[in-house]
């Protein structure tokens, strides 16, 4: 375990130190800025900051999860991906560190560097709170809910740079997966003829965060990110384990 | 301290490796040595636990390599050819970082970690140590490569290709170095530049085509390689006539096979240079030497060729990869 601190640390210092990170990490906070004051008609979503109507944090929440469908993918891409062009899995692989540490590590250091840009968009709390009286409720849930949806995603994405060493691919196979999962399943969930609606509606990712945006604890939405975050490591590790024997 | 058996590994239809088995005693220095492609790296990314066989097995210090892969990397340091690194992290943190992998307590990992860079030549520019390592050259960046290694003092320390990319000060200083950490490690390092395998190793294995080809000390090897005494003499020529009849007079000399003007070496005017070549291995340097005091020749060189490392080399890979096409042909 104590390992797995060692390279999640210095995943998040690499994170600091490259200019990428900075760059996602503004891009998240300006689209969710943007949402924030315009909404997004695409989607059905409402600004959130409007005079004269009541503040929705629900939208917020809403909107950010739609938004990790890329960022996850993005913040991900490196993790294994940059470590098999440049060779350095070599001397991962001949450490006395186990594959199911190195993907902890990894899972470990984004999630640390998410939680931080989490952190950032505490800013949008505040201007409501400054003009509005909005549920903290909804605000600790909503969060939670990030938390748990930022894993599931972020395992992901570990996964698909696990599978290739060219980030891009690693960053497109990742927005096709969650984008599956999310708009793709919204949209059967509505328009397909049962059964496959019922189907798409219990699979897509948005169902159960929609509970959490409201300020539910669904146990569904629990048991669903926690079992896919769990499947996507556990997947990333066997693809990491197969690349021995190649 | 390290034992292979029957080791094999395939690629597809290729197979880089195919059966081969040697021991390495504890404390030794062992060349690998081999052309490109023969299975040198392959060897060693079995032993390191980076790759499984396909089949065979390898133990170090009687682990061995699948079943105790844990134990085993422990035990081993392991510079693969491209000493990959990170390139965004300065050195010492780089090499506190694989410290605190390889199970250093936080409070010696300081000091281990000036040890090695000490030992590795990477504490004298004063601010190596703070240098990213994306920015330090070839060389240096080796260093670092080696200091990681040594971090934990393992017992074995495998070296693919330590000596590449290297300008010659380089090569020296980390033959040098080789030499003094063979005293504490048992080494096992690949190359395929004879040079420098002959001078540090006291053990060679010399793989070509997947197959172990020859083993045994430098010496040993040396005197395998086939092939009659050759002697380089450089003569003060008297013109045409007189160097004819010189050369006929040296042919003469009982043993000797054949004398031919040497290719090799500069063309001064005025000087014969002829290469001697013998029947057998004896040295026939007394009998030129008297023949030419006796005639009154005036001779400046009378040099020995002895069987090099690099004949025997190019002998037993040659075989190596004529076997296959004789193979081929048959087939």
């Amino acid at each position: 375990m104590k390992k797995c601190l060692v390279l999640a640390n210095r995943e998040l210092s690499t994170y600091f130190y490259s200019p990428m990170a900075y760059v996602i990490g503004a891009m998240f906070l300006a689209v969710t800025a943007l949402i924030f004051f315009h909404g997004l008609g695409l989607l059905d979503i409402p600004p959130v900051f409007r005079p004269g109507e009541e503040a929705s944090l629900r939208s917020l929440f809403e909107a950010m999860a739609y938004i990790m469908v890329f960022t996850a993918p993005l913040l991900t891409m490196r993790l294994m991906s940059e470590e098999f062009r440049s060779g350095t899995i070599e001397k991962m692989l001949t450490t006395p560190i186990s594959d199911t540490q190195i993907v902890l590590g990894k899972f470990l250091g984004v999630m640390s560097f998410y939680a931080v840009l989490l952190a950032t968009t505490l800013v949008f709390m505040g201007l409501v709170a400054r003009y509005g009286q909005p549920d903290a409720g909804v605000a600790v849930m909503g969060y939670l809910g990030m938390l748990l949806l930022g894993a599931a995603f972020t395992a992901v994405g570990i996964f698909t740079s696990s599978i290739t060493r060219y980030q891009i691919l690693a960053a497109l196979v990742g927005i096709t997966i969650l984008s599956v999962f999310t708009l793709l399943m919204g949209q059967l969930a509505v328009y397909a003829p049962s059964p496959v609606s019922e189907i798409a509606a219990r699979a897509g990712a948005m169902t159960y965060f929609r509970d959490f945006a409201k300020g539910m604890l669904d146990t569904r939405g629990l048991v669903y990110f926690i079992s896919g975050t769990v499947l996507f490591l556990f997947l990333s590790v066997k693809s990491l384990e197969s690349r021995r024997w190649r | 301290m390290i034992e292979v058996k029957h080791l094999t590994k395939w690629y597809g239809r290729v197979a880089a490796v195919n059966d081969i088995s040697f021991h390495v005693d504890r404390g030794r220095i062992v060349g690998f040595l081999g052309p490109n492609g023969a299975g040198k790296s392959t060897t060693l990314k079995i032993l390191t636990c980076y790759q499984p066989a396909t089949s065979g097995s390898a133990s170090i210090d009687g682990l061995d390599v699948l079943s105790q892969s844990m134990e085993v990397r422990k035990r081993v340091g392991y510079m693969p050819e491209a000493v990959p690194l990170y390139p965004e992290m300065r050195v010492r943190e780089l090499l506190m970082f694989f410290a605190a992998l390889r199970d250093i307590p936080r409070r010696r990992r300081s000091a281990a970690v000036d040890q090695a860079a000490e030992r590795c030549w990477l504490s004298k520019p004063q601010d190596m140590m703070r240098r990213k390592v994306g920015e330090l050259s070839r060389g240096y960046k080796q260093r670092v490569g080696l200091a990681e290694v040594l971090l934990h003092n393992p017992p074995v320390l495998v070296l693919d290709e330590p000596t590449i990319g290297l300008d010659p000060a380089q090569i020296r200083a980390m033959r040098d170095l080789i030499r003094e950490l063979g005293q504490d490690h048992t080494i096992i390092f690949s190359s395929h530049i004879l040079a420098e395998v002959e001078q540090v190793s006291q053990q060679l294995i010399l793989i070509a085509g997947g197959r172990i080809v020859a083993g045994g000390t430098p010496a040993e090897l040396r005197q395998r390689v086939v092939g009659p005494s050759r002697i380089i003499a450089e003569i003060r020529s008297a013109g045409d006539e007189a160097d004819k009849s010189m050369i006929a007079d040296l042919a003469a000399i009982d043993g000797v096979k054949e004398v031919v003007p040497d290719t090799d070496g500069q063309k001064e005017a005025g000087w014969l240079r002829l290469a001697i070549q013998g029947t057998s291995a004896a040295d026939l340097r007394g009998d030129v030497f008297n023949l030419a005091s006796s005639k009154g020749w005036q001779l400046r060189e009378l040099r020995r060729q002895v069987g090099s490392l690099e004949d025997f080399f190019i002998q037993m890979t040659y075989q190596q990869s004529i076997k296959p096409a004789a193979m081929a042909a048959q087939a």
